[in-house]
């Protein structure tokens, strides 16, 4: 394998993780991961069940800290700065690394109380009027506006499934994250529901950082610039998109892609 | 290589192999019996050939619809995908080396039963060998994916270039001396010309061989000395 497919150099690098491992109590979930993260790129991380990608994705905004038995080892940066130093503040953290997950998860308020919210606790509107901007900016930029706008007050969770997790990616953005994970964040929608998703990362690209866990290999070629491969808690292969899925250099990647995988 | 979880998948893969090893057997047979046919004259051999055609150009337009319905049904990835787009790319190759052939068979009734131009047609099964050895290597390279085989193929193109134009300067000097033969050698130039073209194709399979093995593209190669344009 060259160098720049297992590390591909990334200037200015958004996020960076160097010989990260994860141990849930005995059990080693992710051995020795290196990587960057970029601000021009999506990165797509696939991989089978069990192969660590959530894990590692999670490690990027300190999720696995609420569960009891995980510990991480290695290091990892955010604009340089170590995130598992004892000076950083986690709710901050999850601000600028902002998580979209599997299942849409609205709070159950208003549409507009759900991107409200994180403004609010971080104190980022002045007053009514300005909240009001950052929700029409925020609905706006998840390509959620013009469905909801004339229903602000109904509840979250009175949208269909697309437009939920629209509404949780909106619900991101309106904290004014610098990275944005999202965790199989198309799994449980429809297509045509899952187009919208992946166009709205497409236009998100450049202004955040974006990080995708996604089970289908296909939304991964369609979404990222750049995929990694991780296999039993192993980043197996990084590199360019169109290169991983053309002329992967490691037979495990190959396998996997084919669909001669197990 | 690894079965694939979907078994059909293996299936598909396998008979798109298994038409494009029939339809290079053919396109082979083809030349080697064009090039018999021209020798003794034969016009009967000659008409098989040109008959035989019709189920190349069928095998192509299996082969298409077959690789159009792996891409919308499998989406296939990295060796699978180069797999397909080579066997999509080798069939329309491989269909006008078949046509060559029959341009070949064709010419034999035109070319009168004259012992004068025996001579010059001597010349021509040798290269019309080297040619269909060529076409042989390259699609059994395809078969094995055997990206040496394929480079093999690519380095015995200038051979079959270099025959071409020892031919061309032996049939135009013929012609000079024997100027009633002119209308036969001719049809001789056109059926050098022809294998000359079978060769640069089977060539250009190799390349297309060489890049689903390896995922690489193999570098602009350098062309035989040919004193005649391309066409």
């Amino acid at each position: 394998m060259t160098e720049e497919q297992t590390k591909l150099a990334i200037e200015n690098p958004k996020m960076s993780a160097r010989d990260v491992k994860v141990f849930y109590g005995e059990k080693q979930a992710i051995k020795g991961v290196s990587i960057d993260v970029g601000m021009d790129h999506v990165t797509a991380f696939i991989g089978p069940s069990g192969c660590g990608k959530s894990t590692f994705l999670r490690t990027l905004n300190r999720m696995n800290d609420t569960v009891a038995s995980a510990r991480v080892e290695g290091e990892i940066t955010l604009d340089g700065e170590n995130i598992y130093a004892a000076s950083m503040d986690v709710v901050q953290l999850r601000a600028r690394v902002g998580m979209v997950f599997q299942k849409p998860n609205p709070f159950p308020k208003s549409i507009y109380e759900n991107i409200a919210y994180g403004p609010r606790i971080h104190g980022l509107a002045a007053g009514k009027a300005d909240m009001d901007v950052i929700v029409e900016k925020s609905l706006r930029r998840a390509g959620l506006w013009e469905e909801v706008k004339d229903r602000l007050t109904e509840s979250g969770t009175a949208l269909s499934g697309g437009q939920q997790q629209r509404l949780c990616i909106g619900r991101a953005i309106a904290v004014e994250p610098e990275v944005i994970l999202m965790d199989e964040p198309c799994s449980a929608l429809d297509p045509i529901a899952t187009a919208k998703i992946e166009e709205l990362i497409h236009e998100l690209r450049g202004r955040y950082a974006i990080v995708i866990v996604t089970h289908n290999m296909q939304q991964a070629a369609r979404v990222s610039q750049r995929t990694a491969f991780f296999h039993l808690g192993d980043l197996v292969e990084y590199g360019v998109t169109s290169d991983i899925f053309t002329n992967p250099r490691q037979e495990r990647t190959k396998d996997y892609i084919t669909g001669r995988y197990g | 290589m690894a079965e694939h979880t979907i078994k059909a998948f293996d299936e598909e893969i396998d008979r798109l192999r298994g038409l494009i090893a029939e339809m290079g057997g053919r396109a082979e047979a083809a030349i080697e019996n064009a090039m018999l046919a021209l020798q003794r004259q034969d016009k009967v051999l000659a008409a098989e050939v040109v008959e035989g055609d019709k189920r190349i150009d069928a095998i192509e337009a299996e082969v298409e619809k077959l690789v159009i319905q792996v891409i919308a049904l499998r989406a296939p990835m990295a060796n699978d995908l180069r797999d397909v787009i080579a066997a999509l790319k080798i069939v329309s190759v491989v269909e006008r080396i078949g046509d060559y052939a029959k341009n070949i068979a064709k010419r034999v009734p035109l070319i009168a039963t004259n012992t004068r131009i025996l001579e010059p047609i001597s010349l021509l099964p040798s290269m019309g060998q080297v040619a269909g050895e060529m076409v042989h290597d390259a699609l059994n390279a395809f078969a094995a994916r055997d990206a040496d085989l394929a480079l093999a193929v690519v380095e015995r193109d200038t051979v079959v270039d270099d025959f071409y134009n020892s031919v061309f300067r032996t049939l135009v000097t013929f012609m000079v001396e024997n100027p009633k033969t002119i209308s036969e050698c001719a049809h001789l130039l056109f059926i050098a010309k022809n294998i000359e073209r079978i060769g640069d194709h089977a060539t250009n399979v190799a390349e297309m061989v060489y890049y689903a093995a390896t995922g690489q593209t193999l570098p602009e190669r350098e062309r035989g000395a040919d004193m005649q344009p391309e066409n």
